[in-house]
Parts: C-alpha cells; structure tokens; sequence
C-alpha cells in the first residue's frame, strides 16, 4: 500500500494569499450573521450577503452549497465534508450537476463554523449562489481524456481566481457560468452556459480559446453563440471582462426572468452583441496580459502525478475480466479510458437504485478518501451528472477498488444508462417545487430493475426536474421529465432528444404532461419503442432524431 | 452631514439641488439631467459643482465635462442594482476622472470594500452610526485577485 502523506493530488494548492482570502471571506461571514441576528441587516440585504457565501433558506432548512473548484477535491478535503455532514448536518450531503456539493440541513448560526472548517482545508462556498459569477465547471476527465487538446484545469484556476471577489461583478443582473472545456468530445455541456470557454489549435496550430456566449438552462433553455472561433491565451480575462461589462451594463434588471445574458445576447442580436463586447474589449485588452510565466506557473500544479511506467504490463485485470462477469460489467460501464496505458478513469455511481441521486453518507465519504489514497493519487472529482471518479485508477487496483466500491453500494455498474439519472431534490427539499423528482426516480428504478435490460437500452440520458428552474437539466436530457402544477396535483411534461453534448439540443415536448402515477409507465413505454424500433447500433438519441417524436407520442398516449 | 472621504470623516460641503430649486451659491449638486439642461450656468458656476448619477444614467454623457465637474454621486436606488459599479470603473478607467466618486442612498455598508476596488472613494452614510461601520468595512480583506482601480 502506499504511504497516504508521500503525494499530493495534482491540484491547485493554496498559497498564503489564497488562504487568507477564505478566512477574512469566513470572518467577514461570520460579523454579517451576527449583524442580521441583531438585527442591524434586514431580511432583504442579509439574503444577499448568505446567497453569495451559498446559503439558501427552502423548505425544511436552510441548504448550505459548497464550492468544488472545477469538480476537483483532495481525500483530505472529502473528509472534512464526512465531517461537516456528521457534525452539522445528518449525515450525508447531495452532489449537485455542477460539479459542487450541498448539505440540506445546516443550521444558520452554525454557517459560520463551516465555512472556518472549509478554509481549514482550502475550501468555501463563496458566490455558489446569488446573481454573481458562480463557480467555473468543466470536464470531469480533464488532464486524463485521451481527446484532449489541452488540459482546461489551468484556465479553470485562472477564471475561478479572477471570478472571486470580483468588485465590479458581484451584482449581476442574475446569475452567471462559467464551463471550460479542453476536449473535443464536449463534457462540461459549454454550449449550456453564459459563457463556454473551449480550448481550440487554430490554423497554425496555436492553442486558444473558441468564446461561446449565452447559452443557459433554466425557464427559457438557450444554446450558446460563438463569439469570437479564436482567441489567443493571453487575451483570456480581458474578453471575460469585456463580456461581463457589457452584460452588467447592459443586461435587463426588470424582469429576472428576462435577466440572463442568454436574453441580452437575443434580444441584442449576436452580431450586435458581439461589435459592443469586441469594443469594450479592445479598450482594455493591452495590458491585461496573462503573462507565459503566470499560465506556467498555475500548470505546474496540475502537473502529471508520478504515473507507473509498467501499470500496462499487469496482467491480473484480464484475469479478474475473464473470471468474473460482474465486474467486468462494472468495468464496461463505469471505468473510462485514461491517456496513460494501463490506467483507467472509475467511476463511482451515486446512483444505486435505492438511494436519491448524487446522495452520499458520511460512511461512504470517508471510505471513498480512503480509497482516493489507497489507489490513487489521492484526489476525487464530481461529475456534472452528479457520480464520483477516481480519474488515475491503475488497471491493476481496479478489482480491489471495485470489491471496496462493492460493499459501499457505490458499484452500480450504471454510468451514462438510463438510471444513471440527474434528479434535483424537488418537493422532498425544494420550497419552489411543483412535483416529487427523487420518489419518480426510484421508482423508474424498480421498474429497470433488469440490469441486462438496461445494459441493451445503452446510452439514454434521464434528467428529471421538479419545476421551471431545471436544476437538473431536463431540457437537454435524451428523456427530460419536468413537474408542472396542475391545480395542486403532481403532473410532469416529458421531452425527448435534448442534449449538452457537442450535438447540444433542447429536447421536444412530448405532448400533453401526464399524471403521476403513469409517469414512470410513459418512461418504459419511451424505452419499450426505442427497443423495438432501433436500427443495428443506433443510439435512443439517433433514433429519436431519425423518426422524431411520433412513434413514442402514439405509444405512450395509444390509452388516452 | 459627515461623510467618508479618503479614509476619512470629513464634513460634507456639498448642498444637493432638485432639478427646480433655483440655483444656490456654494458647492452644489444636481441630476444628470439638469446637468445637460444647465450645463452652461453651471459651468460658470463660482464654486464646486457635482452631478448625481442613477444606476441608468450614461456616464459617456459627462465625457466631455469631466475635468470640470468636482463630484460625481453614484445614487443607489437598490443595493443590487450593480450597474454602479462599471460606472465608476468606467469614470475611473476609461475617462480618467480625476475627481470625487461618492457613493449614496441605498448601498450596503458590505458593499465598500467592492466599491473603494473599482474607484469609489467617498461615501455618504445611511445613518451617523454608518461611518465608523464603512471605515471598518473597507478593510474588510487584506488580499484580492484582481487589480483595483483608484
Ligand atoms: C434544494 C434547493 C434548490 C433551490 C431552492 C434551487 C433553486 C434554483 C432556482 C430558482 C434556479 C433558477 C435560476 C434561473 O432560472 O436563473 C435554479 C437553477 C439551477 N439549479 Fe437549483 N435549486 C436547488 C437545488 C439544486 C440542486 C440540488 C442542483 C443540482 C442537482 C441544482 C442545480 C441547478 C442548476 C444547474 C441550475 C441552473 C440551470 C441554468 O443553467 O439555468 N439546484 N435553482
Ligand atoms: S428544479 Fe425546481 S424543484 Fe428542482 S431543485 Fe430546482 S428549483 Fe427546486
């Protein structure tokens, strides 16, 4: 076994100066709860001030919204989570599809006390909510893609530093997103954000960025714009500022439904927009720099890890493949390739069939810390489909790792099928829900209880909002199921063929939404049709986009 | 009225003129849109002259007349209507404004130190007590990842 304190995650370390910045953000928290508590805030502004440190009151609770930097956490940090959701919450917290995390039971007054944890191991929950710049996304198989251009985790440091605090940004028409990604299989769904950052060569094979704007989810799902195919490195924040200013200047402020970008950039004009941001950024781009020596020295932290140069010579994981069915099942579906031979990336399902999605106990989350280090370089990501991944997993570790994932009930061989479904927490949390999500999801579960079954229907993408806000993406799920009120019963509209992938689409509505009791039929039936009607290797997707919606319309109202 | 200027409390010269109050010696302020109606007599006028700006006002409007106005009042109808703060960048960083930027009405006293990074350097409180809360509130972090504009 190798020794835990002898190497570290490459991830981005704090320095002094990052330090101290979360603890005066943690102290300065701490004096404006005080201040509400006292009284000397009101409501209103004490509601700016908690949204902006991730803290939302809804239904049971206040839910508390971590910061996880691009999906990337240390053992060390993961423990302190296991920590803060024994100590402070009831044991367990919820991943989120942005790659961040949430504890649903804080308590307000002790706000102050997690945040100080978190700094202790270079966390915070700074702008995870309110209408600020939000935590940066990106690949989840970042630096370990074998489709890389480059790896977009500096790019995602820069941007989170310079996100932070920003004095002229944090009070935004509403709420702003950042996804970068360096592949070309689009991971970080940046066609669905306020802004995509894409790493690009360029005809003379420099790399750069390709700037998309106004893409978003939400009420009115948009898929971004490119802005500008190619931008030199340098130029990186000065665009980013450009774009912010005219935004803030710019962007509506009398309806928030009207208030993102994404409605700027359409009701501008994207050739309008994109004049007024190339101005403004003209202006400003000489001397704001990023210099070569500041990119290098922030790639130094995500250098490569000490990788085993003889990990393919291992000969065990054949072995392990051809003896035992389930886990090469396991292997099929929830390890990744890894661009160095005989390592792989594993994932960790936070979708077993009895458990609310993305859900993790205290239990499960030292034990993953422990796995981190035990078989890793001790490092975890999140994923924006709300799993885990252990993204430098040695071929050679993967039976063992998958004997522990086992008796964690952290092996649903079920990464990217249909029950690897995103889910929001709807009305079991939600104050703003018209409909359950997390019970629909357990039971369209139980009805795909055939895991073969599942295995044959392959890549189907279930995203299951319980309102308008879609939290969970449903617009750009291959199914997207969404709750809607109808007179106070719980009814839910499904779509079909949306995706956040490079063929980013927002799904088509079905028909009429349906009951609650025969949602989870309609979604059988979808699957039923898909299976009967596939042609050779076609993908649910494919399929729908070859016959469209009809066949599954007929099917799934043939009753009615 | 006490107010923050620089750091520091200071009494507050400036005498605020609604757009039909008749014109009043000593230092005064007035609307943007007064500014643009009076402009001439106000630029004559023998002492100091501010303009008050809203969240929606323009500040290219002034781009002319800058060096000749003494106090520009970033007027905050509601505290997150964060149009202000590009405006003093604005003032700042791209016309140079050399002058008093005061920020006043509805502002948090948690904002100030945001405010004093993108040019801000004068407040007018809400209430007395505010004073000695902004002089605090402005040193409220000793690092940041983005320069300031002064
Ligand atoms: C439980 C309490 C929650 C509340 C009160 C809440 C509230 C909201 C609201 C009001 C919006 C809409 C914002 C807009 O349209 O601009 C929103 C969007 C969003 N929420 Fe939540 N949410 C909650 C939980 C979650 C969870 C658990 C996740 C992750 C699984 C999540 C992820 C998101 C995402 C990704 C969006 C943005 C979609 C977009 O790009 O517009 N939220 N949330
Ligand atoms: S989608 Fe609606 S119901 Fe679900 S968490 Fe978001 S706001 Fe709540």
């Amino acid at each position: 076994m190798r020794l835990t304190s002898n190497y570290k995650p490459s991830m981005y370390q704090y320095n002094e100066q990052d330090q101290t910045l979360v603890e005066e953000r943690a102290a300065q928290y701490r004096r404006q709860t005080e201040d509400f508590l006292k009284g000397e805030l009101s409501e209103d502004q004490f509601r700016a001030l908690r949204l902006r440190n991730g803290l939302y009151i809804q239904t049971h609770a206040p839910m508390l919204r971590i910061a996880v930097p691009y999906g990337l956490l240390s053992s060390r940090q993961l423990r302190k989570l296991a920590h803060i959701a024994r100590e402070y919450d009831k044991g367990y917290c919820h991943f989120t599809t942005r790659q961040n995390v949430q504890f649903n039971w804080p308590e307000l007054e002790r706000v102050p006390d997690i945040l100080d944890e978190l700094a202790s191991v270079q966390m915070h929950s700074i702008q995870t909510s309110g209408n600020c710049m939000r935590n940066t996304t990106s690949d989840h198989l970042a630096g370990v893609a074998a489709d890389e251009i480059e790896d977009p985790r500096p790019y995602c440091e820069i941007i989170r530093q310079w996100t932070t605090l920003h004095p002229e940004f944090d009070y935004l028409p509403r709420k702003f997103k950042i996804a970068v990604s360096g592949a070309r299989h689009d991971r970080a769904a940046t066609q669905l954000h306020d802004i995509g950052v894409h790493l690009v060569k360029n005809e003379a094979g420099e790399t750069g960025f390709r700037i998309l704007v106004g893409g978003g989810l939400g009420r009115t799902p948009i898929i971004g714009q490119v802005i500008r195919p190619f931008l030199e490195k340098k130029h990186l924040l000065s665009y980013l500022e450009a774009i912010l200013r005219i935004y803030n200047l710019f962007g509506r402020r009398d309806n928030k439904y009207k208030a993102r970008i994404k409605i700027l950039v359409k009701e501008t004009g994207l050739e309008k927009f994109t004049e007024m941001v190339e101005a403004e950024w003209r202006q400003i781009k000489n001397g704001m720099e990023l210099s070569d020596e500041r990119i290098a020295a922030i790639k130094a932290h995500f250098a490569p890890p000490a990788y085993d140069q003889d990990a393919a010579h291992d000969q065990s994981l054949s072995a392990h493949l051809a003896a035992d069915p389930a886990f090469a099942t396991w292997y099929k579906y929830n390890t990744a390739e890894h661009r160095v031979p005989g390592y792989r990336a594993a994932f960790i399902s936070l979708k077993a069939p009895d458990s609310p999605p993305g859900d993790m106990t205290d239990m499960q989350l030292d034990a993953v810390a422990d796995l981190a280090d035990r078989y890793t370089f001790g490092e975890i990501r999140s994923t924006h489909r709300q799993n885990l991944i252990l993204a430098d997993a040695k071929q050679a570790d993967l039976f063992p790792l998958w004997q522990a994932l086992c008796t964690l009930k952290l092996a649903t061989p079920n990464i990217g099928t249909v029950t690897d479904i995103i889910c929001c927490p709807g009305l079991d949390f939600c104050s703003l829900a018209n409909a359950g999500s997390i019970g629909v999801a357990k039971e369209i579960n139980e009805a795909l209880d055939d895991m073969d079954y599942v295995h044959d229907i392959g890549d189907v993408k279930i995203n299951m909002s319980g309102c308008m806000n879609g939290c969970a993406h449903q617009s750009v799920g291959h199914i997207g199921i969404l709750g809607v009120d109808k007179k106070g019963a719980e009814w839910y509209q499904i779509t079909l063929g949306g995706s956040s992938e490079n063929e980013a689409a927002i799904g088509e509505r079905l028909g009429p939404a349906v009951a609650r009791d025969e949602v989870t039929q309609a979604i059988t039936t979808i699957l039923e049709v898909y299976v009967n009607q596939r042609q050779q290797e076609e993908s649910f997707l494919d399929m729908v986009k070859r016959v469209g919606i009809t066949p599954f319309k007929e099917r799934v109202y043939a009753d009615h | 009225m006490q107010i923050i200027k620089d750091k520091a409390i200071i009494d507050d010269t400036f005498t605020p003129l609604a757009d039909d109050a008749p014109l009043a010696s000593g230092d005064i302020s007035v609307s943007l849109a007064r500014w643009k109606n009076d402009r001439e007599t106000l630029l004559a006028h023998a002492d100091k002259v501010g303009v008050r700006l809203q969240a929606g006002d323009s500040v290219s409007d002034l781009a002319d007349d800058l060096k000749r106005i003494d106090l520009i009042e970033l007027n905050f109808a509601e505290f997150a209507d964060g149009r202000l703060f590009s405006q003093a960048w604005l003032l700042r960083g791209r016309y140079h404004y050399q002058g008093e930027i005061r920020a006043a009405g509805h502002y948090l006293t948690d904002q100030t130190f945001y405010l004093s990074r993108v040019g801000v350097n004068a407040f007018q409180p809400a209430k007395p007590d505010h004073l000695n809360t902004i002089l605090a509130n402005l040193s409220d972090f000793s690092v940041k990842y983005q320069p300031s504009i002064q």
